[in-house]
């Protein structure tokens, strides 16, 4: 039975940039073990001549032919854009 | 030196592509900022991206012309970042089955003939580009946001600077080769990150490597390479450790400047892209796509050292860049000579393109007019002298280099009678020049050739006036 530890759970929300607190991180320490031990059923399955599956429906090559469409109108795109200037969208400066 | 240098490049191309590679906004440089997006570049929810036919068959052709081994099946991974210049929060990429892998390619550092190993070449998106104001904010324009990509990863196999530099030469003359991309590293069409590290001659295993970032010319990989060799070579003889670390090469003062400290691999947490379906290759489109393939830069360098007899040096030059290689065969088919006809390209052609800071194509040079002028030297009508009057003219104005000719009256002086009368007057003129001839002087008869393209305007027939000149000497 794998165990998460409370240090898992910061790293990972961390990644996924949620902010949560020590106490949070212990409570979702024991769902996540919980939930990690219930998969781990699945291990007790012979999968040795099973092809990975990453997707249910028997397809390949979904592909489209390289036309353009013109883009949305700037106005629209910066709807939802909390600032901008000169037709850019501004934010904070990171580097990286 | 004490110490091995290795080096391995990570190489972007974007591909030409008219639409994007998961969605069908426009995909061309240039446009005015956020314009060129929609709903799945700006990564809106419930949104599906749909793979670009022509991206995958380019990429395809890209990888074959680098000698990669096309993996049959192949699929798209998600890479999670957080990052402004994605607002999905993830790239669309290739993580552990890319459409190309363990392909090469050869290059010649000072006549030595080397292979260099290329490990993976994988399809991508690109990010929208951000601008820092300087200020505490940045600009973001998403218009490169999902522009395909592909990525280029070399083995370590490279071992100097030079070497780095012919290897980037190299993918940039391939890939233009195909078609598949500008491959203009000042528009961005293709980038480069250096990984280099040291490690003791004779020892096996690899010494820690720095990343080198901001590499914006194929000079400026070759100078912060060549000062990070240094700035490790010192750190491990001062008995210091190198830090896995990315760096930046600052233009301004050479250097390269510590960006950040590596902790542990990144983790991007890859997983198969749930809404991209498999790519499964078969023999009839790997056959199209490699039947696309056009001559590449080596079987041209090789066809024109055994057909036309040029050496491998300037074979190389030639068919370095395309466009060039190209204007060069229209020009030999119009019926220039090869041999005239390369030095040409490689002497005032390309001083003219290098001095105006242009490209071939932007200038009124046609391979008919450079043949037609080429034509006329050998001739005799016009001298090399007045050919280079001739081909200021017609790189900047065009035209017909016949008419050019005759218009300017340029014909070369080839008449004996006439060019007799000029070498009398010279010599007449010059009592002093025969004596110091005649005493061994052989420089006099340099003087008296230049006075005479003096007064003929450089047009005297060069072989000719010597022969006239060096008669009418002995006579007197």
């Amino acid at each position: 039975m794998a165990k998460m530890t409370k240090e898992e759970v910061i790293e990972v929300a961390h990644l996924a940039r949620l902010a949560i607190t020590d106490e949070e991180a212990v409570h979702f320490a024991d769902q996540l073990e919980a939930i990690t031990n219930a998969m781990e059923l699945l291990n007790e399955l012979d999968t040795e001549n099973v092809e990975p599956t990453t997707h249910v429906l028997p397809l390949v090559n979904v592909m489209r032919k390289d036309k353009s469409i013109e883009g949305l109108p700037r106005e629209m795109v910066m709807k939802n854009v909390k600032e901008h200037e000169g037709g850019q969208v501004r934010v904070p400066t990171i580097l990286d | 030196m004490n110490f091995e240098t290795i080096i391995g490049l990570e190489v972007h191309v974007e591909l030409k592509t008219e639409s994007k590679m998961f969605s069908p906004s426009p995909a061309h440089f240039g446009a005015e900022p956020n314009t060129n997006t929609n709903v799945i570049d700006l990564g809106y929810p419930g949104v599906l991206p749909v793979v670009n036919k022509t991206a995958v068959d380019w990429a395809m052709k890209a990888a074959l012309a680098l000698n990669c081994e096309i993996s049959r099946h192949t699929k798209f991974d998600r890479k999670n970042y957080f990052y402004p210049d994605n607002p999905k929060a993830y790239q669309i990429s290739q993580f552990d089955e890319p459409i190309g892998e363990h392909g090469w390619l050869e290059i010649e550092v000072n006549g030595e003939k080397k292979r260099i190993g290329i490990t993976r070449l994988h399809m991508e998106e690109d990010a929208g580009k951000l601008t820092h104001t300087g200020n505490g904010h940045s600009l973001v324009d998403f218009n490169r946001q999902g522009t395909p990509l592909i990525e280029i990863v070399s083995e370590p196999d490279i071992r100097t600077p030079e070497e780095a530099y012919a290897y980037l030469e190299k993918i940039k003359s391939i890939i233009q080769y195909t078609g598949v991309s500008d491959v203009r590293m000042e528009e961005g069409s293709l980038r480069c990150d250096a990984n280099i590290s040291l490690r003791p001659y004779g020892r096996d295993e690899f010494g820690t490597k720095t990343e080198l970032k901001n590499l914006n010319s194929f000079n400026f990989v070759k100078k912060g390479l060549e000062h990070e060799q240094i700035r490790q070579e010192q750190v491990l003889l001062a008995g210091g450790i190198i830090e896995q670390e990315t760096r930046r090469y600052d233009e301004s003062t050479g250097k390269t400047l510590l960006m950040r400290i590596k902790e542990g691999s990144d983790d991007y947490r890859y997983f198969p892209e749930p809404d991209l379906v498999d790519i499964v290759i078969d023999d009839a489109w790997l056959e199209r796509v490699r039947a696309e393939i056009p001559e590449l830069p080596d079987a041209r360098k090789a066809r024109y050292v055994s057909e036309l007899g040029l050496s491998s040096y300037d074979a190389m030059l030639l068919t370095l860049q395309k466009p060039i290689s190209d204007f060069f065969e229209a020009t030999v088919k119009a019926g220039a000579d090869a041999k005239l006809t390369s030095n040409w390209m490689m002497g005032e052609v390309s001083a003219y393109l290098n001095a105006q800071n242009k490209e071939l194509e932007e200038t009124e040079l046609t391979p008919e007019g450079l043949a037609g002028m080429i034509k006329l030297i050998g001739e005799g009508t016009i001298s090399s002298k007045i050919a280079k009057k001739v081909f200021k003219e017609l790189i900047e104005k065009g035209g017909d280099p016949n008419k050019i000719v005759k218009a300017q009256g340029l014909v070369q002086i080839s008449d004996e009678n006439v060019l007799l009368e000029y070498v009398t007057n010279t010599l007449d003129a010059n009592p002093q020049s025969i004596e110091d001839y005649k005493n061994g002087k052989d420089r006099a008869i340099g003087f008296l050739v230049g006075q005479i393209m003096k007064a003929t305007k450089g047009q005297a027939n060069p072989p000719l006036l010597n022969k006239i000149l060096l008669e009418e000497i002995a006579k007197r």
